[in-house]
């Protein structure tokens, strides 16, 4: 284990040195002068130093899992592939592979497209094939999260596996992960991801060898790896439980939100109940009575179905008195019409107003209390059915467009476990140019951000506190966006108009500055040896305008309901072959900026209006770095897969 | 609900659009009094566009029969849609308050007389 302890050596080292020199940024050498940019420079300095924390707390208890046990015999297995438009052929290659599967399992293919050549392909292959019940029809549908909870109520096996429409999977797949399952606590295996269109350049950072590497094994050793939506196993029981917990937690949330609206609603139509009579009048009275006794219970905390059934049966016999008293009076209207003497029509004898008949009268549909629509609807709301969704039971979370971190949360914080198995298993496809590429990573970043506002990870009871932080650790990763812009905005003012953010950027800043970023990039090295890391680097830092949109846009759409303006990841390629000024926009934008005022700098050392060469040196050096870093989003620009790549010729 | 009044060859013709319930049957139950107050004793309600009924509704129908019978004349209703029918058979009330297929077949019958 040299390379666990040297990895460690390292997170201290780094953190270290960070520590010193953050910790001397905030006390000795803010430029209070020029606070308006000496500030934002030291918390994103601080942001950057919060990240290398949770990195190091990440590698820290970095878990190699070795072999895994024998698969269970008996274990029964569904393999889920979830489709929504991707080509028929892709997604069958996809189900072809999955039949070759050696544990006994069933396949099906989940078409959310409902596409008569995809039913008539899986047919045709002998696998099975699911689309949306009619429940789904105007109710939310929740995209992939409702595609998959659809089809666990159609399936039935213990496990199952779940593949994206192109991720092919080895004959060994289940062999490889089912015996993680002997443990009873654990709920998931999540095996890594890995595309077999992309070149050993990877100009498009598909491949994240980091994290499905060294980032999973290290939340694995915090019982916290993550589900990432694909190349899993899940337990049916953990999920269904998941199901049965939000259903619950709902149901309450919603009854209690419809009883008090439901009294708000109350006071206002008796109001002006006296318009229409006295049985309205009575009516009212008669519903805000149960209305009360019912909110009692719930204070009291008596169970939702007990307290809802006797509101409903109280609600009953309200409407059963209204039409009692109306048949009486239609009894009395026609004693007297016998009384008459004038022939009449039919038997009035016969009319006798039976148990039946009242039963019938004062049910839902046909009572008089339906009268009062908002009352009508307040009683429908003060149910347990959660008639909204399509089904009561969401096992997968529906919270978050990135259905697969907030579900793995919600079951981590349930007390179940999960596991991050080293083996590729599955071999998918990769986006193949930027526009698609940029979809998707904006696709992640909403989704994270959005678990992050609704369900924040560090106030979730029943997670660990290294649970907390693995979660935490990848939200607070998409924040980089905003050090990005000031990273290169502060260089930018002080070559240009000498702006200086900081005291001196002599040697006290060098000597601090350098074993900092040194013993960090040494951690990379360490943690990410035999792997490329350097395109995760190069991305998490060139794409700063897609993470600001994603932490905007997911905001603004669970704080005011905006919407995300969210797409499903083609797994085609798109556009055309002219080169996308519009995609790299603000980052064309940022790189012509850093070269002028990279001249700039060095024309006013020249002409000595300005007076520091090691400023002038360290900042035309953060520049090269900035602008080194960023190049790869014009490589991505100008990159062409081959005309023959598997994505458009998958066999 | 919206209830409006016609008179053809001596008949009143009440037409009663949308939910026949408890907050609408006591202006159903005004408009046959003041018919019938006002000389109209024979009646036909016109249910062709009432959506609904519930037990007022029907108060409201068989006391308008009394008051029409009590006055020498009568009330029929007519073009009841499956709700309405099925209230009607649910009480044995159509034994009483026959229903017509439409205003014209209900006046036939008092012409005829």
């Amino acid at each position: 284990m040299t390379r666990l302890l040297l990895t460690r050596i390292m997170v201290v080292l780094t953190l270290t040195f960070g520590t010193v020199y953050v910790g001397w940024r905030w006390l000795f050498s803010v430029n209070w002068h020029n606070w308006w940019i000496a500030v934002p420079l030291v918390l994103a300095e601080t942001y950057a130093l919060i990240d290398a924390y949770l990195f190091g707390l990440t590698v820290w208890r970095l878990r190699l899992r070795g072999e895994p046990d024998p698969a269970p015999a008996g274990a029964t297995v569904d393999v889920l592939i979830t489709t929504y438009n991707e080509p028929v052929e892709m997604v069958m290659a996809t189900a072809r592979a999955a039949q070759k599967i050696s544990h006994p399992h069933q396949t099906w293919v989940l078409d959310d497209g409902a596409r008569p050549e995809m039913q008539r392909a899986a047919e045709v292959a002998g696998v099975g094939y699911i689309t949306r019940s009619d429940d789904w029809i105007d109710r939310p549908r929740h995209a992939k999260a409702g595609n998959l909870n659809n089809a666990l109520f159609v399936t039935e096996g213990e496990f199952l596996l779940i593949l994206d429409a192109d991720q092919v999977p080895d004959p060994q797949i289940l062999d490889r992960t089912l015996g993680y399952f002997d443990d009873p606590k654990v709920a998931l295996v999540q095996t890594p991801q890995w595309f077999s269109n992309v070149t050993d350049c990877d100009p498009l950072g598909s491949q994240a060898p980091l994290f499905y590497g060294p980032i999973q094994q290290g939340k694995d050793g915090w019982n916290a790896a993550f589900f990432c939506g694909s190349n899993a196993v899940i337990r049916r029981e953990a999920l269904m439980q998941l199901g049965i917990v939000g259903y619950v937690k709902e149901v309450e949330t919603g009854v209690r939100q419809a009883m008090r609206a439901a009294q708000r609603i109350l006071r206002r139509t008796a109001r002006t109940a006296g318009r229409y009579g006295a049985p309205t009048v009575r009516a009212v009275e008669s519903v805000s009575a149960a209305l009360n006794v019912a909110h009692k219970r719930l204070s009291d905390g008596d169970d939702l179905s007990s307290l809802t059934w006797d509101f409903h049966r109280a609600v009953d016999v309200a409407s059963r008195s209204v039409v009692q008293e109306d048949l009486a009076a239609i009894e009395a209207d026609l004693k007297a019409l016998t009384d008459l003497p004038v022939e009449m029509d039919g038997e009035l004898g016969g009319v006798i107003v039976d148990e039946v008949a009242l039963d019938e009268l004062s049910r839902r549909e046909f009572s008089p209390l339906g009268a009062l629509e908002s009352v009508k609807a307040l009683v429908g709301a003060v149910d347990v059915d959660r008639g909204h969704e399509a089904q009561p039971l969401l096992p997968l979370a529906t919270i978050s467009v990135t259905e697969d971190m907030a579900t793995c949360m919600r079951l981590h914080a349930a007390g179940w476990s999960s596991v991050y198995h080293h083996e590729t298993l599955a071999r998918g496809l990769a986006p193949e140019d930027l526009g698609t590429m940029l979809t998707q990573r904006l696709r992640w970043a909403q989704g994270t951000i959005q678990v992050m506002v609704r369900e924040n990870p560090l106030v979730q009871r029943g997670l660990s506190l290294g649970q907390r932080l693995m979660y935490f650790a990848t939200m607070w990763s998409y924040l980089s966006g905003f050090a990005a812009v000031v990273f290169m905005l502060a260089p930018v003012l002080y070559l240009v108009a000498g702006v200086l953010p900081v005291q001196a950027f002599g040697m006290e800043f060098l000597q601090r500055f350098l074993p900092y970023i040194i013993a960090n990039q040494l951690l990379f090295a360490v943690v990410g040896y035999g792997v490329k890391t350097w395109r995760g680097q190069q991305y998490s830092f060139a794409l700063f305008p897609v993470w600001i949109r994603a932490c905007w846009t997911a905001t603004a759409n669970v704080l005011w309901g905006r919407p995300l303006g969210f797409a499903v990841t083609p797994k085609t390629r798109q556009g055309g072959d002219s080169f996308p000024w519009r995609l790299v926009l603000p980052q064309l934008i940022a790189t012509v900026v850093l070269v002028v005022a990279c001249v700039i700098g060095v024309v006013r050392l020249w002409t000595g209006s300005a007076s520091s060469i090691v400023g002038t040196g360290v900042n035309v050096a953060w520049v090269a770095y900035d602008l080194l870093v960023m190049s790869v989003i014009f490589k991505a620009a100008l990159y062409r897969p081959a005309p023959s790549s598997p994505a458009t010729s998958s066999s | 609900m919206d209830i409006h009044k016609d008179h053809r060859d001596g008949v009143a013709v009440i037409g009663c659009d949308g939910r026949l319930n408890m907050v609408s049957a006591p202006s159903l139950r005004a408009a046959l009094k003041s018919t019938i107050a006002e000389g109209g004793t024979r009646v036909v309600i016109d249910l062709a566009d009432t959506s609904f009924i519930d037990s007022s509704g029907l108060g409201a129908l068989v006391g308008g029969l009394k008051d029409a019978r009590q006055a020498g004349g009568d009330l029929r209703i007519a073009g009841p849609s499956q709700q309405v029918l099925t209230v009607l058979q649910l009480t044995n009330l159509n034994r009483v308050l026959r229903p017509y297929a439409t205003v014209k077949e209900a006046t036939d019958g008092w012409s005829h007389a």
